[in-house]
């Protein structure tokens, strides 16, 4: 994957930046990525757009010490499985922490950063990227 | 019609190099830079961390302290940066896409060294004061660029600070503002340069003095109000120094500012220096309280404003993390990873 046509960034780019999925409205489930038809519910489901609070959990990891190539700035890097408090899980890399540190069933938040980038020259991705959940600002200061 | 400050945010990347760690590597002498700049630390940005990604998560933190503030209802996005992500292609856009306040609105990317947030509040003023829109967002953000080796090395830092501006539900009145411009070559990158250039002292007495001092009497004039009827003060930190000095010129006293000065352990953030300083007050400041905030852009302006802190402060503040959690939330490195994650390593 060393080059990503701009249509191609630009298709993905809502749902990264802002964690936005889909829900069926007939059985509650959620998406992500985003679906346009409930599996469950077939033709009866009812999906509509959903943004998730970018809370969850690790429900897997491991580290990656051999990258692509467009990654390689980044190793060793934790690359996990996030499941949202609202149900899907997503791929992700877990920032702002040790690959020492990190543990399933660690509380995680969403951050926004830079995803990739094709070269000097090219098109930028961003979108969220998960960090250790950290409240101690709601309570210590 | 009222206008002021309805939701403010912050943000600091967790990673920090001591003024020691980089003298060692130049050697120079860390001591007598420690105490010529009054900086021991600073901040610096992850390898995945750009001027965008800082001002998307300061803006969230703002919208999360406006919590009557929907997106859709943001009409203007200004980002004040000398270190965007992309000579052409707004990083205002990003924040807004990031924000979910597009489609229905204006944004662009503004330049005018570290005080382009501030032109972007006062932009916002007067789209609200004019009724053309109901909440706009400036926000201040850079990953200082400047060359290894250079004294700019001890302090060009990164962070950023987001303020939502509007007509109701404000935590802090804007009474008034005034700038003052001129062509003063104090600072500059040329386009295509990786680095900045600065004129050393002369970033001094015709630059920053002059326009800080003057700005900030130029507003207390317009105003009739005197240095007694603030209880902060807040000046552009390029060090540590510079404020301290500004503020005694003008006559007001060390603990009028203290409270701003987070220079010394994050360093220089430039679009993102007195607005980080100015939500340290807001954090502690009382209902009532008066701030002076002025910022300084070299090349060269200030802006000036005169702050009354609001009753809906002690609601609204502690629905985001304040400075003081960013400033010590830090992980030192040495060197060769800050060289790293600067990308001075060019191969």
């Amino acid at each position: 994957m060393s080059h990503i046509a701009p249509p191609a960034h630009w298709r993905r780019a809502k749902e990264r930046y802002r964690l936005l999925g889909s829900k069926c409205e007939n059985c509650g489930s959620t998406f992500f990525p985003p679906t346009k038809v409930c599996p469950k519910c077939r033709r009866k489901g009812k999906i509509a757009q959903t943004e998730f609070s970018g809370k969850g959990k690790i429900y897997s990891y491991t580290i990656i010490h051999s990258a692509p190539k467009m990654f390689e700035k980044y190793t060793p890097y934790i690359l996990a499985l996030v499941e949202l408090e609202e149900g899907p899980k997503v791929m992700s890399q877990i920032v702002d922490c040790k690959p020492e540190e990190v543990k399933i069933g660690m509380d995680v938040e969403a951050c926004f950063r830079k995803l990739f980038e094709q070269d000097g020259e090219g098109v930028i991705s961003y979108g969220f990227k998960f960090r250790p959940a950290d409240n101690s600002w709601k309570t210590s200061y | 019609m009222r206008v002021g400050i309805v939701g403010y945010g912050v943000y600091i990347p967790r990673y920090r190099i001591r003024v020691e760690d980089i003298a060692r590597v130049w050697g120079h002498d860390a001591g007598s830079i420690k105490s010529g700049l009054d900086v021991i630390e600073k901040s610096v940005p992850s390898l995945d961390e750009d001027t965008a990604t800082l001002a998307v998560e300061a803006a969230r933190n703002a919208l999360k302290r406006a919590k009557d503030v929907k997106p859709s209802e943001i009409g203007a996005v200004y980002v004040g940066s000398e270190s965007h992500p992309y000579a052409v292609k707004p990083t205002a856009a990003t924040v807004a896409e990031a924000l979910g306040i597009v489609p229905n609105t204006t944004a662009a990317d503004l330049e005018f060294a570290c005080k382009a947030a501030t032109a972007g509040i006062q932009a916002c003023m007067g789209l609200v004061r004019g009724g053309y829109i109901k909440y706009g967002m400036s926000v201040g953000a850079d990953t200082a660029q400047c060359a290894p080796g250079d004294a700019l090395e001890y302090t060009a830092s990164a962070g950023a600070a987001a303020y939502i501006i509007g007509g109701e539900n404000l935590v802090a009145e804007i009474e008034d503002t005034f700038s003052y411009t001129q062509d003063v070559p104090d600072f500059w990158r040329r386009e295509g340069s990786l680095y900045p250039r600065h004129g050393g002292r002369f970033t001094g007495e015709p630059a920053y003095f002059e326009h800080v001092i003057k700005a900030s009497k130029g507003l207390m004039e317009k105003l009739g109000t005197n240095v007694s009827d603030y209880n902060y003060v807040v000046f552009h930190m390029p060090n540590g120094k510079f404020p301290l000095r500004a503020a005694k010129i003008l006559g007001f006293t060390t603990e009028h500012i203290q409270p701003s000065l987070v220079v010394e352990v994050i360093g220089n953030t430039y679009s993102g220096s007195s607005l980080l300083g100015l939500a340290a007050v807001l954090d502690v400041a009382k209902a009532g309280e008066r701030i002076l905030l002025t910022s300084y852009g070299s090349g060269a302006g200030s802006d000036s404003f005169s702050i009354r802190v609001t009753d809906l402060i002690e609601e609204r503040r502690n629905l985001a993390p304040p400075v003081k959690y960013y400033v010590e939330r830090k992980e030192y490195i040495d060197y060769a990873l800050y060289a790293r994650n600067r990308c001075l390593y060019r191969g």
